[in-house]
């Protein structure tokens, strides 16, 4: 149920986002999903797509700095407090979160959450104990075309 | 049966022969070339007949190897006043090489070598690919550049004469350089160190892992670099490197190389003279004090070079090596008088920030200092480029780092730095000499 | 014309040995040559397609019945198939800049080296070279057989080597000044942007103590040779070589310079069709085939070279006894067939140098907007003859229009351009844009 996301140095400069994605849209791979997390020097680029090694290869090729972790990704509803059920059953597992974002895929623009647990297993087996749906890579990326 | 020191692996060199004379015969050999080249110059260079008679110095009255101190110094500026051939010991008609320094402004240096010259040269070559392992057999990469610098030229002779095959690839082409050195099976290579770093970068780019082929040896000089650089190469590509020294002016590369020890450079100083001087009073220090390293040609017939002030701070050590030549070593070079900086009062020299950085684990190699004045204030940034050992998708990680980046600089130097974490590539990568010093302050 | 003028010198007394003789020393070596090929696989297999063997080969006639070697052949057996010797016994490898894919490589035994700089001593001496010359060599030095052979051989002579390299124009021009060299060594392309550049920077050519040069590493012609000598003041002359021969070495002119005595003791010409493969009829041009007779790491048997040009058995004054070829015309390979008409870019560069008021910097470019081949060739006018005038333009253009078609009988658009707005080459020069081989 872990889906594999990329990470990629970037300086905080004028352009420098645009040459990794060239890289990738060059080599054909389609983005999913982007983040960035940046501070007044440098930012982290996170990615999600459909063929990570393809892509990690492509980047490394291009000079970046990259680096494969492990996500994982919850559907939420679409009402208040949605977001608020799930961190609540984290929070009573004691698991850290390290980062999340937020994305809507899907025809139905479903909304997902993007997660990094420091224990990423622990928290699968909990979300789907509460009935959460945990997106699985497949579904990720057949929603995506 | 005893095994001789100086057929390690029965791969001696004859031509090595002078790195293992007995002493008192090397000072006797010393002194007697010395007592020749001063009469040389004092018959043949107007400069150096000059520089003599001011101090009222004549040849008769260098006897001895202790005399050396009576004799004026020698500086890279007076190869520029002299340009292009007042040094010049003998007539054009025996000159059979000439070389130039690539002077960046203005004038370069020229240096000129005589048939014996290049014979010399040759064979100080041989000694120092001898002294690193290398012999027949070898497969010898040359990426130092050919042409004007001497770094290329030097090692190609050596190469040639030691009998290994030798592949003149010459600097740049990174990518032609790593298939020829897996396409050929090369077993070593001459170059700077950071383009052999930029080398062992590159191959991981083009998915060829420099541990699995076949070179083992890394003749490496040309710029200075540290222990600690030694050690991420070694352990990034699994092969020895070695540091070798020289410089044009005395000769080229060729001056003194490491041995299988690593533990100092010997001097071939039967052809040249090392002393240690106190680089602000010009005093001759004894053995093992650290000060510039001067040196006197003792055999170079075109250009001879008088107690010439290298501006390279070493010391001369004076146990005797494991590796039973009896040629003086002195320590590794990491610094210049040259190079060094002042900041905000405090001397720094490169060599420093590349230990400090070092020392943090997950080694960053690819550095530059970036001198700023700021409201009058000196300014000192050290921009490192993330590899992918230490980059975390965590930005507090990130931050982490450059936090102990800076700690372990500003503990070796006890001033304030700023640290920049860059991409990998931005910083200008060297084909020969690595730059590591921007200074914007007098921009 | 320039002031130097040179004395016949000969370095080795083999360069005149009557032909009876070389006949002799030629076959006594290919039958060695042979004996040293019968065990590189690439030979093996060749002989015994072609069902020929060293046994079969008791006149130089008898050549003839072995197949050829082609570059495609040396790309095939990459890195180490063509050697000859046990790799320990390579002291060098060098390596020709392969277009596409991987370079091809050659390799030199110690002796191989050893031959290498006495036949570039011998063109080297029989152009003026003396031991108390100071030689600058602008060829870049590296994987490339043209710096390293011009700088044996020179040093073989005893004269002093400047290796500048290759670039910076005007570095080059500074030491080529203050360290008075009597002698260059480039492409005739980088000569022409010395001598342009030597202009530009304010200085007289008379400063410099040039008196002869050493062209070669690409095809140029009589006209350039003549432009260079009046511009620069020295004399120029032509050698020919190639890294799967051995490099610079193969040939090289005299001081009568009618043609590069080929160094027959260590090389064996023919000049076929290019076609039929068959030996032309004596005099005319064909593409140049060549054995080596010495070499040790990789000899080479019946290399074709794609060079066009032609041989001249005719005594030369000078008493060498080596046949002459002529200067390189073109390449099978860049000639180019426009509107079913075979033309070398040489011959356009012959007629520009025919129009007065033109620069030898040219550009053609070919391209095929319809059904037909058209050639526009772009022509860098000199400074002083720049013409506000449109119609002293148009009479220039239309000039050069004439002398192309009837150099070459085609019809060429001709577009003057500006002085120095052509690119301008360090090594070998890109003279022609082919559209119609783009996809």
């Amino acid at each position: 149920m872990k889906i594999k996301q990329l990470s990629v140095f970037l300086e905080n400069k004028p352009g420098r986002l645009s040459e990794p994605c060239h890289a990738l849209s060059k080599a054909g791979v389609n983005i999913l999903t982007l983040s960035l997390a940046d501070t007044q020097q440098f930012g982290i680029m996170r990615l999600i797509v459909k063929e990570p090694e393809k892509a990690r290869d492509v980047l490394t090729q291009a000079g970046c700095v990259v680096k494969v972790t492990e996500i994982v990704a919850v559907e939420v509803e679409d009402r208040p407090g949605g977001l608020a059920d799930i961190l609540e059953i984290i929070e009573a597992a004691d698991i850290s979160i390290e980062y999340m974002y937020a994305f809507t895929f899907g025809r139905k623009d479903k909304a997902a959450l993007v997660f990094r647990f420091d224990d990423p297993d622990k928290a699968i087996d909990v979300l789907q104990d509460k009935g959460v749906n945990v997106i699985g890579g497949l579904e990720l990326y057949d929603n995506a075309d | 049966m005893a095994i001789l020191w100086n057929d390690i692996g029965g791969k001696f060199n004859p031509a090595c022969s002078s790195d293992y004379l007995p002493v008192d015969q090397l000072r006797t050999l010393q002194t007697q070339r010395l007592i020749a080249v001063v009469h040389r110059v004092y018959d043949r260079v107007e400069m150096y007949r000059k520089r003599m008679d001011e101090r009222s110095v004549t040849p008769d009255d260098i006897r001895s190897l202790d005399d050396i101190a009576k004799l004026p110094f020698t500086v890279k500026t007076d190869l520029r006043d002299t340009y292009p051939f007042g040094l010049f010991a003998c007539g054009i008609n025996e000159v059979v090489r000439l070389h130039a320094s690539s002077g960046t402004t203005g004038k370069p240096i020229v240096v000129a070598y005589t048939a014996e010259d290049i014979d010399v040269w040759t064979s100080v070559m041989v000694r120092t690919f001898a002294a690193c392992g290398c012999g027949q057999g070898d497969i010898i990469q040359n990426a130092y550049g050919y042409g004007l610098f001497t770094g290329g030229l030097g090692a190609h002779y050596g190469a040639e004469s030691l009998g290994a095959t030798v592949i003149p690839i010459s600097g740049g082409n990174t990518d032609r350089q790593i298939m020829v050195m897996k396409d050929f099976g090369v077993t070593a290579i001459a170059c700077t160190p950071s383009y052999f770093l930029h080398l062992i970068e590159r191959a991981g780019n083009m998915g060829v892992d420099i541990k699995d082929l076949p070179i083992k040896t890394g003749v490496f000089g040309a710029e200075p670099w540290t222990e600690a650089m030694r050690k991420y190469i070694e352990s990034a590509s699994n092969i020895k490197a070695y540091d070798i020294y020289g410089l044009s002016e005395i000769i080229g590369p060729g001056v003194a190389s490491e041995c299988s020890d690593q533990s100092g450079l010997h001097i071939f100083e039967d052809h040249f003279y090392p002393e240690i001087i106190d680089p602000e009073t010009g005093d001759t220090l004894p053995d093992g004090a650290e000060g510039e390293l001067v040196l006197t040609t003792l055999s170079k017939k075109a250009m001879p070079m008088i107690r010439y002030r290298t501006r390279d701070i070493t010391s001369i050590i004076q146990e005797p090596c494991p590796c039973g030549r009896t040629v003086r070593k002195i320590r590794r070079i990491g610094r210049r008088t040259d190079d060094m900086f002042i900041i905000r009062g405090v001397n720094v020299f490169p060599s420093q920030i590349e230990e400090a950085l070092l020392a943090v684990e997950g080694t960053l190699p690819h550095y530059q200092i970036i001198l700023m004045r700021e409201k009058g204030l000196d300014q000192i940034e050290v921009q490192v480029e993330v590899t992918e050992e230490v980059f975390s998708d965590e930005v507090r990680s990130m931050e982490k780092l450059r936090t102990v980046l800076a700690q372990s600089i500003e503990r070796t130097l006890n001033i304030r730095v700023g640290v920049r974490l860059v991409e990998p590539h931005t910083i200008e990568r060297s084909m020969g000499k690595a730059k590591r010093i921007i200074d914007k302050r007098e921009m | 014309m320039s002031e130097f003028v040179t004395e016949n010198r000969i370095w080795d007394s083999a360069e005149t040995m009557p032909h009876d003789e070389l006949r002799a020393l030629q076959l006594e070596r290919l039958t060695q040559t042979l004996a040293r090929v019968a065990e590189v696989p690439f030979y093996k297999e060749a002989f015994a397609k072609a069902k020929v063997g060293p046994d079969n080969i008791k006149t130089l006639d008898d050549l003839r019945r072995l197949p050829f070697t082609t570059k495609a052949d040396l790309r095939d057996h990459y890195p180490l198939g063509f050697l000859a010797v046990g790799r320990d016994r390579v002291a060098r490898f060098h390596g020709s800049s392969g277009t596409t894919g991987k370079p091809t490589f050659v390799a030199y035994t110690k002796e191989d080296l050893s031959t290498w700089a006495d036949l570039c001593a011998r063109f080297l001496v029989s152009g003026g070279l003396r031991p108390e010359h100071t030689v600058h060599i602008a060829f870049g030095y590296g994987l490339f057989t043209g710096g390293f052979g011009l700088h044996y051989g020179v040093e073989r002579v005893g004269a002093a080597v400047v290796p500048a390299s290759a670039g910076n124009t005007q570095r080059q021009i500074m030491l080529l000044k203050d360290l008075a060299a009597d002698v260059l060594v480039c492409t005739p392309s980088y000569a022409l942007t010395i001598a342009e550049a030597v202009g530009a920077m304010g200085i007289d050519p008379k400063e410099l103590s040039l008196k002869f040069a050493h062209f070669g590493a690409e095809p140029w012609t009589e006209d350039m040779r003549a432009q260079i000598e009046a511009d620069m003041g020295l004399l120029a002359f032509n050698n020919y070589g190639l890294s799967e021969v051995i490099g610079p070495g193969v040939s090289g002119e005299c001081a009568a310079r009618n043609g590069m005595h080929i160094q027959e003791d260590h090389f064996i010409v023919e000049c076929v069709d290019p076609e039929t493969l068959e030996p032309v009829q004596p005099g005319n041009q064909g593409e140049l085939v060549f054995t080596s007779l010495t070499k040790q790491a990789m000899p080479i048997i019946r290399y074709r070279t794609r060079d066009i040009a032609q041989l001249d058995p005719a005594p030369c004054p000078c008493g060498r006894t080596g046949i002459r070829m002529n200067r390189v015309v073109g390449r099978t390979d860049d000639m180019l067939i426009i509107r079913g008409v075979n033309v070398f870019p040489s011959q356009i560069e012959e007629a520009l140098l025919r129009v007065e008021g033109t620069a030898p910097h040219y550009l053609i470019e070919i391209g095929r907007p319809g059904t037909l081949d058209e050639v526009k060739v772009h022509v860098e006018v000199r400074s002083k003859d720049l013409s506000d005038k449109m119609s002293h333009m148009q009479a220039l253009r239309d000039r050069i229009g004439q002398e192309i078609h009837s150099i070459t009988g085609i019809h060429a658009d001709v577009h003057l351009v500006e002085p120095q707005t052509l690119e301008r080459f360090v090594g070998k020069a890109k003279r022609v844009l082919d559209h119609r081989t783009e996809t």
